[in-house]
């Protein structure tokens, strides 16, 4: 009984899918694929490759880097997004002394609470005080941002494929529309407000060009800040926002795969030598 | 129970002794994976991932634990409370990531687990209550994922939620109140969080239990094995420990040695990037997909894309989304009758030539197939690899399994697993061989 109603489903379900198959095959032979060209997909760009001390299971944060990078931040990128992840103290595992972290947080204003009257006010920031927010909320980024709010950047290397090397890609790629997508496509536009960036999905970014002209920000180590420079040292400081303690993790699983790795022969010979007592001999 | 020259629990020491006069557990323990049970000597390496599972399952419940002292299940919070775990809690990272990770190596070593028996027939008489048990346990695992990867309340959290709750819509009149009655509102929100976090703590647990009868009515007739031919003597068996606890150690250390490689240097390689995107009702992710271990159902959901009408008319018997309902949990219930489904004697896939076909050839690739396009954008030609396979997976299971043994002639069986193993039962010399030098 079990198998003539089971025969019957299964007979359902194959029919059901492959009516569903035959409905798309005629589809696509009658029109072709669905899945209409658009200048979405034929003129977005995946990014090119990106090497940075970080990557790889030997990696290591390169300080000066990330630093540099935390200035970049600092000086462009903190004027729309957000680093709500981060707290002033995590930057002492970036090799500042603490004297160097309070400096730094001082050189912050951050939201407070007048301790006399109550009212909020602005201070100095300390060690444990978080990155202030740029806008006051979603209302006032959109505001000021033609409609669009400015992402976080805490994860933002983990929050899209490709991560820091999507970041660099990004930041680098604002150029004028290629003739070709006008060719191409004639009804394709650029919208008031938007940029033209084969990195970003949609081709069309409301975040205008950041890194405009090299020497925007002057590096303290002397590094020569070119456009590119930038851009790179700025993906590998958020490669540092978004996971703060992947040295760690690096340093640690060595030595736990090293331990696992001589458990392992361990435990091959144990098992070799008890099999050992119940193997007879084959002719 | 176990077989007659089963090996009796002696307490050597006088604190033993005392111990297994008031409460055996220390013989229960014998009995269930040490001496006392004797197991076919002939088990190959796909028998290593039950205890392998057992292993995840308290990995699992020991990572989660502490996970649960620092997470909020708050729909404000939950979000910055992960983060809160990966940044500032002491090792926090590692149980986060050892969690995250250890749900698919727990998919992993299961999904091995239940195509070593569906290929080895472990399903058939006498075990047809062990093999009942464990689809119970994966769907009780099932759930279990599912719930978890809604906690960090990500985009694909929140987004995975609604999806996978809207399904419950489609049923016939009382599909849209339970949906609501199940997430607590109309959308997954702070009720569905909260409860999803509750059952999430509480099944794990629920598992645990049907394990333990899983074991339990494993020790009836006691381990399968690849012949599939069932144990006659004492030659055939050696004794759990310490034969198949050192066999299972290595296993062990191979598989930690991958989920450590992993955990360590790729633990985001099995994620989807947009769950580290904060939640967000108003924007909907241009890919909406599971964890990895659901694709194939997933894509068995989505195949079906035409309404069942009457042919000729425009009269909707059942539409398209409740049939893919219905074949996603029928695909899983199917193997609640496997024992009753395939007819043939012979247990193992060794000694069938037909089955054997059917499987490597039909069943892996057709899963596969499900799998990749699971994960794909539901958009041709996905749609139809994935109905052409969708096809297939259900007339394996309903009409080619069922069938196959009526022209099926099996190869021939050795006369034991003895014989199998050395040549011929003459060879192995009782007792001697079977029990370890002390």
């Amino acid at each position: 009984m079990v198998r003539i109603i089971g025969f019957f489903v299964g007979l359902f379900f194959a029919v059901m899918a492959l009516w569903a198959f035959g409905t798309g095959l005629a589809t696509v032979a009658s029109q072709g694929y669905l899945n209409e060209e658009t200048a979405e997909k034929v003129f977005h760009r995946e990014p090119q490759p990106l090497h940075l001390a970080s990557d790889g299971p030997f990696g290591k944060f390169d300080h000066r880097q990330v630093q540099r990078g935390y200035q970049v931040y600092k000086e462009v990128c903190k004027a729309c997004h957000s680093l709500n992840h981060v707290a002033f103290r995590d930057l002492a595992e970036l090799g500042y002394s603490e004297a160097e972290v309070k400096a730094e947080a001082a050189s912050w204003t951050v939201p407070g609470i007048d301790p006399n009257t109550g009212e909020t006010t602005t201070r100095p920031g300390t060690p444990t005080d978080y990155f202030p927010k740029p806008f006051a909320n979603d209302i006032a980024a959109r505001a000021a941002n033609s409609g669009a709010v400015p992402p976080d950047l805490s994860l933002m290397v983990k929050a899209r494929e490709g991560g820091a090397a999507y970041i660099h890609a990004l930041l680098t790629g604002f150029q004028p529309v290629p003739a070709e997508v006008k060719k191409q496509f004639p009804d394709f536009q650029v919208p008031t407000g938007t940029y033209y960036n084969p990195y970003f999905a949609n081709l069309n970014i409301k975040m205008p060009p950041p890194l405009t002209s090299d020497g925007q920000v002057a590096y303290k180590d002397g590094t020569p800040a070119t456009v590119d420079q930038m851009a790179k040292d700025v993906a590998a400081f958020l490669v540092w926002t978004a996971e703060p303690t992947q040295d760690k993790r690096h340093q640690t699983g060595w030595p736990v795969l090293g331990f696992l790795l001589f458990a392992t022969v361990l435990a091959y010979l144990a098992k070799k030598q008890v099999w050992a007592r119940a193997k007879v001999r084959r002719d | 129970m176990s077989f007659p020259w089963a090996q009796h629990y002696e307490p050597k020491a006088p604190f033993m002794r005392w111990l297994d006069e008031k409460l055996p557990l220390p013989r229960f323990a014998y009995n269930a994976i040490g001496a006392g049970y004797p197991v076919p000597r002939n088990l190959n390496y796909m028998w290593n991932f039950g205890v392998l599972a057992g292993f995840c399952l308290v990995l699992q419940i020991v990572t989660g634990v502490i996970l649960a002292m620092h997470y909020a299940p708050n729909g404000l919070v939950a979000f910055d409370s992960t983060e809160h775990i990966m940044r500032d809690v002491n090792w926090g990272w590692l149980m986060r990531y050892a969690h995250a990770n250890g749900a698919s190596a727990f998919f992993v070593v299961v999904y091995m687990h239940i195509f070593r028996g569906l290929f080895y027939g472990s399903y058939k008489a006498p075990r047809e209550m062990v093999w009942l048990l464990g689809v119970v346990i994966f769907l009780l695992m099932m759930a279990t994922a599912f719930m978890g990867y809604v906690l960090p309340w990500g985009q694909m959290s929140f987004w995975g939620a609604k999806v996978i709750t809207g399904l419950f819509g489609a049923i016939p009149f009382v599909g849209e109140p339970l949906q609501v009655w199940l997430l607590g509102g109309y959308a997954p929100d702070n009720a569905a969080l909260n409860r999803f976090f509750s059952l999430h703590f509480l099944l794990p647990f629920v598992i645990a239990g049907v394990i333990i009868l899983h074991i339990w009515a494993l020790h009836i007739p006691g381990s399968s094995n690849p012949t599939g031919v069932e144990v006659k003597s004492e030659s055939d068996t050696v004794g759990f420990h310490p034969y198949y606890t050192a066999k299972d150690g290595f296993g062990l250390a191979v598989f930690l040695i991958l989920y450590c490689a992993f955990l360590f240097f790729m633990p985001n390689a099995l994620g989807h990037p947009d769950n580290y995107i904060p939640a967000n009702p108003l924007s909907t992710p241009a890919l909406i997909v599971p964890e990895w271990y659901f694709w194939p159902y997933y894509a068995i959901l989505r195949a079906f894309t035409h309404d069942l009408t009457i042919p000729f008319t425009h009269v909707v018997i059942i539409e398209a989304k409740l049939l893919g309902v219905m074949a996603m949990f029928a695909s899983i219930l199917v193997w609640f009758f496997l024992p009753w489904l395939d007819r043939s004697p012979v247990r193992s896939g060794h000694y069938r030539p037909l089955f054997r076909k059917f499987f490597w050839f039909g069943l892996i690739p057709c899963v596969v197939v499900l799998g990749y396009c699971g994960g794909s954008h539901a958009e041709e030609p996905y749609l139809m690899l994935s109905q052409v396979a969708a096809a297939y997976y259900f007339l394996h299971f309903l009409v080619i399994l069922p069938l196959i043994s009526s022209f099926e002639r099996p190869e021939p069986l050795p006369f034991s697993i003895t014989e199998a193993v050395l040549g011929s039962d003459k060879k192995a010399v009782l007792g001697e061989n079977t029990t370890p030098a002390t």
